[in-house]
């Protein structure tokens, strides 16, 4: 089983192995299988598409957390002509779970602010797995308040399986940092554009996800506890995760369904970590073409627009 | 076997410690201290237990109706009802739980708002109902909270709430996690008109709830040794593998480490509210 494949995708790794093993043997024996090789990638490239149109839920979230999903600082060179990283919250410490900084994409000044997770053990220690702690919160609130006074879009990133469940996070008050970045940010007077490129574990993402425009990344996920959270809760077994998966309407396509965000950013063929730079070019169209047409909104305006979304967000019945 | 006991003919023994001799209802055992108490007393006390000062939980509508004066009151968007906008199923189907739920509680959903007077001065208090599916928030208790700012903000009165929470409702997954953003973007425009909002935490306020609008009080109370936090203890003791602190997430707890302004008795809370209260509207003392 090859470890760069979900199980799902196992038929396109046996595929993408025959045709490296005959790539090999056409180099040993200078014999032209050139065709061959050619008509296994097109099949390669079908079944793929085949694959990726049928994904259930339980799949995407785990293309979402797959170990190669590319992370914030990922797009950061690719989408952002510059970037520099601030730290700290003044208080306590810099939480490395959040990055934030000052940036410009295609030379308009912005605040770049999201969840970083690590990519091998030690850098996923260090980043503590992208769970922030409430540090990070008040760091990237910092932030967001620096921003509005120096009249900058604030750009979110949210990529975390939720926020930091530890004994410290709590004595400092985690609760209270999540709500005051929930209430700051609703009344926060420049445009904030949030995008969810990874993981939306719960208050943990809403946390710097209040914004003027909501937009998820294809196959990334957005949801109020993990499955395995919600199956071991309410099915007594984390196990049933693909079934609470389904149930809790996770997925972007779900999502934007139900009105509850504004915008999917297609990824490329396989998924996001299958290419890189396709990626990056798709997510920074969305966020320039949202750049500029929350730009041309007057402040109040796009302030009152901003509270009545979130004040019709809910279904029930009754006056 | 007492020697006693055994000289009794078998058909006069009773089983020792056995509950039934007594009328369901008429008395109750405190959780704290396990003294047996006058279901009667306990009532006049508040659910409060006079011997070990323990604080039982208190349903929505006897909360609300022991806090504010008898008269007038009016009951706000009590018609609203969850409509399951994901048809979704567990082992149980959401609506099923939800028809229990009301059958259970007598109420809607879980929280309820009134409109009334706190000795004389007009204000809006929202409570929630444990009992009611753990008194998780929704679409309808944020909608209800939207309200209660409304209200606060057209008549120009304070708002109070007692929160008493598992949290978000995963039931409506997302529609959930956005009562978050909800009701703390309503708190913020109640703040900035200069309108005071009061948040009680009672046991136990956790996950969503305690972080938005739990914690977003210009003063937060919090009942005697209510559990109060983001993570919930068994979630942390998985994570970081060791047993937690004596005391960990519980209101004085959440004192010590500047989370709240003070811990207030329930037999206290209507005078101490009120006397906060009538400072911040330039009121003489009640």
């Amino acid at each position: 089983m090859d470890l760069n494949f979900l199980e799902f995708e196992q038929p396109i790794a046996e595929l993408e192995a025959k045709i490296e093993e005959l790539r090999l043997v056409g180099d040993d024996n200078e014999i032209n299988i050139q065709d061959e090789i050619t008509r296994l990638e097109s099949k390669s490239r079908t079944l793929t598409e085949s694959i990726f149109s049928g994904l259930k839920p339980w799949q995407i979230s785990q293309l979402a957390r797959h170990p190669q999903r590319p992370y914030l600082l990922d797009y950061v060179g690719r989408i952002f002509d510059e970037f520099h990283e601030l730290h700290g919250d003044r208080t306590f410490a810099d939480d490395h779970a959040i990055v934030g900084g000052l940036a410009r994409i295609d030379g308009q000044p912005v605040m770049v602010i999201g969840q970083q997770k690590g990519r091998d053990t030690k850098d996923k220690l260090h980043r503590n797995f992208g769970m922030p702690r409430p540090e990070g919160y008040r760091k990237a609130l910092r932030l967001m308040e620096m921003a509005e006074r120096f009249q900058l879009p604030i750009l979110t990133f949210i990529d975390t399986p939720g926020a930091y469940p530890g004994v410290g996070a709590e004595e400092r008050g985690q609760s209270e940092a999540i709500a005051r970045n929930l209430k700051v940010m609703s009344g926060l007077r420049t445009p904030i554009i949030c995008t969810v490129i990874g993981e939306g574990g719960s208050g943990g993402a809403l946390a710097i996800g209040v914004g003027d425009r909501v937009m998820m990344l294809e196959y990334s996920t957005y949801s109020v506890i993990s499955p395995e959270g919600c199956a071991s809760i309410l099915w007594k077994s984390a196990e049933k995760a693909p079934l609470a998966a389904e149930a809790m309407g996770i997925t972007s396509d779900r999502l934007k369904a139900l009105n509850l965000i504004d915008e999917i950013i297609p990824e490329p063929l396989g998924s996001a970590h299958r290419d890189l730079e396709t990626m990056s070019k798709n997510l920074k169209h969305s966020l320039l073409e949202g750049l500029e047409n929350l730009r041309s909104m007057a402040i109040d305006k796009l302030l009152d627009t901003r509270y009545q979304r979130l004040m019709q967000y809910g279904q029930f019945s009754g006056e | 076997m007492s020697w006693f006991e055994k000289l009794m003919p078998s058909r006069i023994r009773t089983d020792g410690g056995s509950k039934r001799a007594v009328p369901e209802g008429l008395w109750d055992k405190c959780p704290g201290c396990n003294a047996i108490l006058y279901r009667a007393e306990m009532e006049r006390n508040l659910d409060v237990c006079p011997k070990c000062n323990h604080h039982n939980r208190l349903g929505a509508r006897r909360r609300l109706e022991s806090f504010l004066d008898p008269e007038p009151l009016e009951e706000i968007a009590s018609s609203l009802e969850s409509v399951d906008p994901l048809k979704f199923k567990d082992s149980k189907k959401y609506k099923d739980r939800l028809s229990q739920a009301q059958k259970n509680s007598g109420e809607k959903d879980a929280l309820v708002v009134m409109r009334g007077q706190l000795k004389g001065l007009e204000v809006v208090v929202a409570a929630f109902e444990f009992n009611f599916m753990a008194g998780s928030m929704g679409s309808v208790v944020g909608e209800r909270f939207v309200r209660a700012v409304s209200v606060a903000l057209e008549r120009h009165i304070p708002l109070i709430c007692f929160s008493a929470s598992g949290g978000a409702r995963m039931q409506e997954s997302l529609f959930s996690l956005m009562q978050m953003a909800k009701t703390s973007a309503a708190l913020d425009r109640l703040q900035k008109r200069g309108l005071p909002f009061i948040s009680v935490m009672t046991d136990p306020t956790m996950g969503g709830v305690s972080a938005s609008l739990a914690m977003l009080g210009d003063i937060n109370l919090a009942e005697p040794n209510a559990l109060v936090g983001f993570a919930g203890p068994r979630v942390i003791e998985q994570t970081v593998r060791e047993t937690l602190p004596e005391g960990f997430q519980r209101s004085e707890f959440l004192l010590e480490h500047g989370a709240i302004d003070m811990i207030i008795d329930r037999r206290d809370m209507r005078d101490r509210i009120a006397d906060l209260l009538s400072i911040f509207m330039h009121k003489p003392r009640p």
